[in-house]
């Protein structure tokens, strides 16, 4: 059988989710996504910049929804009312569409989510027909009141967002995964290829990354990266690692037959 | 009579009478993908044309834009 990533119902042939900030402009961003292969992308909802040139190209034009499903955000949100406000502008902008990512930050020097607002804030969309992917801390018994809520997908961070520094408490992690329910994807902290491999090797069902690929010195490149990694690393768990030995090497070629010996 | 909106946090002055439809028009967004909330309430696109506007409404005209 395909060993597809299913959210909220939905088959997703990449476990790859990737966001379109912090590109040079629309046409890197477009390569790089098509490099990483990934079928979900986050946008912002941002005001608009009124008195803007009619013909400017909008982000929309460069991700068509007929090919990408795109998952607005709720990134800058420091209240559960703002967030569920923006959301709410989001599925009108993209024509009664329910898959969005809830994030609620606590704090503008490490963006770390505002649990308690992201929890209520979870409630409400849950309760107005959202499909709810929510950005979290990594603490267990958090992730599972947001699957108990209805939330679609958790997506704890591995580190700070922006930071690349990969995956610092892999312990977590794991509780979370063998615990959850819904799909789990690690979202934040994605620094280079091996982070996503890991991430994948632990288990989980998928990772989102924007700046790893955006800010790497050849975009295009990273996304194409980021694409095998995430896979081989989801190959390496459904094939099951070998047990770790610490203490005791095991020669992989015959003990018998060397040349030398007498009897 | 004069109209004042806030639009995106700016107050700004329109001729009486304006509905959505017609805002849109004089922000330069029409054929734009824009959503607009109205007073805190979403105003659907089906709705532009008749919605009509109030001297002190406060709207919130948005886009996608590149994140994370």
């Amino acid at each position: 059988m395909e060993d597809r990533l299913v959210v909220a119902g939905k088959a997703y042939g990449s476990r790859l989710l990737v966001g379109t900030g912090k590109y040079r402009d629309f046409e890197e961003t477009r390569l790089a996504i098509e490099a990483s292969g990934a079928e979900i992308v986050t946008v912002a909802i941002r005001r608009v910049n009124i008195g803007q040139s009619a013909g400017e190209p909008n982000l929309l034009d460069v991700l068509p929804q007929s090919r990408y499903t795109i998952l607005p955000n709720t990134a800058g949100c420091y209240t559960a009312e703002d967030a569920v406000r923006t959301l709410r502008l989001a599925r009108e902008l993209l024509d009664g569409h329910a898959l969005v990512k809830l994030e609620v930050l606590g704090d503008a020097e490490t963006l770390f989510p505002n649990m308690p607002e992201t929890l209520a804030a979870a409630k409400t969309l849950v309760a107005e027909g959202f499909q709810v992917m929510v950005y979290c801390s990594d603490d267990p018994i958090l992730a599972r009141q947001l699957e108990e809520i209805g939330c679609v997908a958790v997506m704890p961070l591995a580190s700070l967002i922006g930071s690349g520094m990969g995956i610092l408490n892999p312990w977590n992690l794991q509780i979370i995964l063998d615990r959850a329910k819904v799909p789990v994807l690690v979202d934040a902290g994605i620094g280079t290829a091996s982070d996503a491999a890991v991430a994948m090797e632990l288990g989980c069902d998928g990772v989102l990354m924007n700046t790893a690929i955006a800010k790497a010195r050849d975009p295009v490149r990273m996304g194409r990266a980021m694409k095998l990694a995430v896979e081989a690393g989801r190959e390496a768990w459904l094939a099951g690692r070998m047990d770790r030995k610490p203490y005791r090497a095991s020669a992989s070629s015959p003990a018998e037959g060397l040349i030398g010996k007498t009897a | 009579m004069e109209l004042r909106l806030r639009i995106n946090g700016d107050e700004r002055r329109f001729a009486k009478p304006l509905t959505v439809a017609g805002l849109v028009g004089e922000l330069g967004v029409q054929g734009k993908r824009i959503a607009i909330e109205r007073n805190g309430e979403i105003v659907p696109r089906s709705r532009y044309g008749e919605v009509e506007l109030a001297d002190g409404d406060r709207l919130e005209v948005v886009v996608a834009v590149g994140g994370g």
